[in-house]
C-alpha cells in the first residue's frame, strides 16, 4: 500500500530516550490531525515499547533502537520498533497481561496489554538473541476540525 | 520532572509536574522513599495534577509506593490525575488498590 509519509530514525538505548522516541514520534503524528486521545495513546504504546528495548532487550547491554512510523491512507498510522537485544523465547507469554521477567524492578508485565488497548493491532516478532520487533497500528477517527 | 513534598500534622504532600517514565521514575522512587522512611507519614497523598504523560513505569511507581508505605503504617492517596492519566490507573487496576481523589 502507498505510504503518505515516513520517518525513520535511530537512538541508542539511554532511558531518557524514551521521552526522545514519544517527543519525535507525536510531532510527525500531528499533520495527521489525531484527536488529543489518540494523540495521548500511540505516545504511550511507544513509550511502551521503547521501555521494553532499553529494560529487557539491552538489559546487560547497550544497542539501538529503529523506529519508523508511517502515515497511510485511511487515516491509518503504522509504527515500527526494532531492537538487537536478546529476545523473547515465548512471544505468546510475554504478551500475557501481568506476566514480567523484572518484577524486582517494579516493572508490573503491563507493557504489551497497554499497547493492545491503546492501539488497534499489535504484532511481536522475535528471536533469541537476535532482537524483538514491535509494529503497532492504529487508524485515526474522522472528525472536523 | 519535579517534585515537592511538604507535610504538614501527619499527612504528606508530594507535588509532582512533568513525565513519568522509566527514565523519571528512578528519580521519584528515589525521593519518595527516602521521605516516607524518614518521616514515616499516616498519610502520602500524591498529586497529579501536573503530571501530563505517564505509562506503565508509572503503575509500578504507585503500586511500589503503596507497599511501602502500608509497610511503613501509612496510606497512600493519590489526587486530581488528569482524565487521559486515570484511564491509565483504571486500565491497569490500580484504581482498585489505591484511593484516587
Ligand atoms: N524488547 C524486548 N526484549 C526482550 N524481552 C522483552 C522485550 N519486550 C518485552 N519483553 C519481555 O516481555 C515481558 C512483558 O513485557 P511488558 O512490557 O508487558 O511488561 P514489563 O515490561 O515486564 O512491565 P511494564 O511494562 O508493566 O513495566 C517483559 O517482562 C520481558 O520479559
Ligand atoms: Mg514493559
Amino acid at each position: 500500500m502507498e505510504i503518505l509519509n515516513e520517518i525513520k530514525f535511530t537512538v541508542p538505548s539511554l532511558s531518557v530516550n524514551e521521552s526522545t522516541a514519544r517527543a519525535v514520534v507525536s510531532s510527525f503524528i500531528v499533520q495527521a490531525d489525531p484527536t488529543v486521545e489518540e494523540l495521548s495513546d500511540i505516545r504511550t504504546a511507544v513509550s511502551e515499547a521503547v521501555t521494553n528495548c532499553i529494560v529487557h532487550g539491552y538489559r546487560n547491554s547497550q544497542g539501538n533502537i529503529e523506529i519508523v512510523v508511517r502515515i497511510m491512507p485511511n487515516r491509518e498510522i503504522y509504527i515500527k520498533i526494532k531492537d538487537n537485544g536478546c529476545g523473547i523465547a515465548d512471544v505468546q507469554q510475554a504478551m500475557q497481561p501481568l506476566f514480567t521477567t523484572a518484577p524486582e524492578e517494579e516493572r508490573s508485565g503491563l507493557g504489551f496489554s497497554v499497547m493492545e488497548s491503546f492501539m488497534d493491532r499489535l504484532t511481536v516478532k522475535s528471536r533469541v538473541n537476535k532482537g524483538t520487533t514491535v509494529t503497532m497500528r492504529k487508524k485515526l477517527s474522522v472528525h472536523g476540525s | 520532572m519535579k517534585i515537592n513534598i511538604k507535610s504538614e500534622n501527619g499527612t504528606a504532600i508530594a507535588v509532582l509536574n512533568g513525565e513519568i517514565d522509566h527514565h523519571t521514575a528512578k528519580m521519584l522512587r528515589t525521593e519518595l522513599d527516602k521521605f516516607v522512611i524518614t518521616m514515616q507519614p499516616d498519610v502520602l497523598a500524591i498529586d497529579f495534577s501536573g503530571i501530563t504523560f505517564m505509562d506503565s513505569s508509572g503503575i509500578g511507581l504507585i503500586i511500589g509506593r503503596y507497599k511501602l508505605v502500608k509497610e511503613c503504617g501509612g496510606q497512600l492517596e493519590i489526587r486530581s490525575p488528569q482524565p487521559y492519566i486515570r484511564r491509565m490507573m483504571v486500565l491497569s487496576g490500580v484504581e482498585r488498590i489505591v484511593k484516587i481523589i
